[in-house]
């Protein structure tokens, strides 16, 4: 017979401060005995009003303001940038300058992959492999210093192409690191499909299948790992990804594990790429003169960052500040789904299952205030907001009601 | 100098337990901070240990320019460490808000809200500066107990 005691729901507060998550977020998990039976998430601690702060700032400086949305993926969001700007402005960047973003963009990837595996090997308590990563991550960063002068924060991009270009005697030095990094990835490899601890404790844990996967809106490995073959180095291909061969990784698992494959994976085909960059680096110049002054227009621009599609939105109004600038960092994709796949889950799983899509709420942390056509301003529920939106597509003759009825979204939370 | 509280100065000196606050950074500081404590800077070596709870450490490590969000927890977590206690802003942002100084949700550094012991620039900080500083840090507690034991 079950007591009365256990068949209570105990609520546990995660966050801010919280030893196994290195960022300020907060979670709220409802438990019942061990199982998950609900969880919240409370974002905004980072919130620092970036997008507002990019319309009082000049799209040189808006640049490298936007490089700090996020210190790991920076070169993601400061690409995503000036590919919009870009775009508004009408400039076409040379080859050599495409090749050079892309090249830091793989070094970037494997920086991140590298990071997130120390992370999640910390999170499972195989501390070794903590160490093991974040010695072998020193390769790359030594690379990224070499490249740009700094190891994080790149500072490579500019309007019209990028600001340093690469030497013979650099691209002989990457191929050394990469030869270096390509070894430890087959060990990391014959780790993740060998050790029977790792294997055990990752595998079932954080479900979230193709169907939710897709419904709920996941990118990058989240949405990989379950069999959905999403990349828009692929499907929309920017920089130099369309002269470069290279797969998709996808696993079936589904799961913490099918994660862990996916990034692994993703190393193998990073260190290909950037063999096949420097193979085919083509001459010329890496620069071309971009305007002070952008003319109005507007411009969607999507990057695969290491945990996902992020992507920004640029207007601008003829001045030489941008009119407004929006940012949609992969994690705000990725965190709806953690609530599901914590769902009837066990409490130890859960900072394993958070740190399994890689989160980084620095970029996750915008805000959106509501102006109301009546005047004034207010808070709007989420109900609301969904309904204003589905209304206003409505009124320019786009009705969505036959779709979400075959992608039936659960009620937020 | 008792030998009680020279035995005190050197254990605090020899072993500080450091606390990782994020307090609204990008993460290139706090992603440098663990670089820090990784095999290559390996902050270990002095004695320096991560812990999870304030109330468990001697130096709070910070990073960030401290949102609105963010400031009273701050001052709490501040509030629960034992005393005596040193907080190292870590990166530009912690020391003056850097480049988010003037948005409307930061307020700039963190000495805005708690007392800071030590200041290391750079956006962000590299490990080996931030090794620095704190080694600085623990050269100067063992100067300042000195002079105060005469």
């Amino acid at each position: 017979m079950v007591s009365k005691s256990r068949s209570e729901n105990v609520q546990i507060p995660i966050g801010p401060q919280h030893p196994a998550l290195k960022e300020p977020e907060s979670f709220l998990i409802t438990l019942q005995g061990e199982r998950i039976t609900k969880s919240g998430v409370r974002l905004g601690y980072n919130h620092r009003g970036i997008e507002k702060a990019c319309e009082q700032r000049t799209y040189i400086q808006a640049m490298y303001l936007i490089e700090r949305v996020c210190g790991i993926c920076s070169h993601s969001h400061s690409t995503a940038f000036v590919q919009a700007v870009e775009e508004v402005a009408g400039l076409q960047i040379p080859r050599r300058a495409s090749y050079i973003r892309t090249l830091i963009g793989e070094l970037e990837r494997v920086h991140s992959h590298l990071l997130w595996l120390g992370v999640a090997g910390h999170e499972i308590g195989f501390d070794t492999l903590l160490m093991y990563t974040w010695r072998d991550r020193e390769v790359v960063m030594d690379l990224l210093a070499l490249l740009t002068g700094n190891r994080v924060n790149y500072g490579i991009n500019t309007f019209g192409g990028v600001r340093r270009d690469v030497d013979a005697a650099q691209m002989e030095q990457v191929l050394k690191g990469v030869d270096i990094l390509e070894e430890r990835t087959k060990y990391y490899i014959t780790v993740a499909t060998d050790e029977v601890t790792l294997i055990n404790r990752l595998s079932n844990v954080g479900k979230l299948a193709h169907d939710d996967a897709v419904r709920l809106g996941a990118v990058g490995p989240t949405a990989r790992a379950a069999g959905v073959a999403r990349d828009i180095r692929k499907d929309d291909p920017y920089a130099a990804y369309a002269d470069l061969d290279f797969n998709v990784v996808t696993a079936t698992q589904a799961d913490v594990y099918g994660r862990t494959l996916v990034r692994v994976g993703e190393l193998l085909e990073s260190c290909k790429m950037i063999r096949q960059i420097i193979k085919n680096m083509p001459d010329g110049p890496v620069t071309v003169k971009a305007p002070r002054k952008v003319q109005a227009g507007e411009a969607f621009s999507r990057y695969e960052a290491p945990r996902g599609e992020d992507v920004h939105y640029v207007r601008g109004n003829g001045s030489d500040k941008p009119e407004r600038v929006k940012v949609r960092a992969p994690t705000m994709a990725n965190v709806q789904a953690v609530a599901h796949m914590l769902q009837d889950g066990y409490l130890a799983d859960v900072p394993i299952v958070i740190a399994a899509i890689d989160p980084c709420f620095s970029c996750t942390d915008r805000l959106i205030g509501v102006a109301r056509e009546s005047g004034g301003r207010g808070i709007m529920t989420w109900e609301q907001a969904r309904q204003a939106g589905i209304e206003w597509h409505r009124a320019r003759g786009i009705d969505f009601t036959r779709l979400n009825e075959t992608f039936r979204c659960g009620e937020p939370r | 100098m008792s030998l009680v509280s020279k035995i005190v100065t050197w254990a605090r000196i020899k072993s500080p337990w450091v606390l990782h606050f994020n307090t609204g950074a990008c993460n290139a500081c706090d992603i440098e901070i663990i670089a820090a404590l990784a095999p290559r800077f390996d902050i270990e070596r002095f004695g320096v240990v991560l812990k999870g709870t304030p109330r468990h450490a001697d130096v709070l490590l910070c990073s960030g320019p401290v949102t609105r969000q963010i400031k009273d927890r701050l001052r709490r977590i501040y509030e629960q460490m034992p005393d005596p206690k040193f907080v190292v802003a870590v990166g530009t942002c912690a020391c003056s808000g850097g480049v988010f100084k003037g948005c409307y949700n930061v307020t700039a550094g963190i000495d805005t809200v708690i007392p800071v012991s030590a200041y290391i620039p750079g956006c962000p900080a590299s490990p080996a500066a931030i090794v620095d500083g704190c080694v600085k840090l623990l050269m100067s507690l063992e100067k300042s107990e000195e002079q105060a034991a005469g």
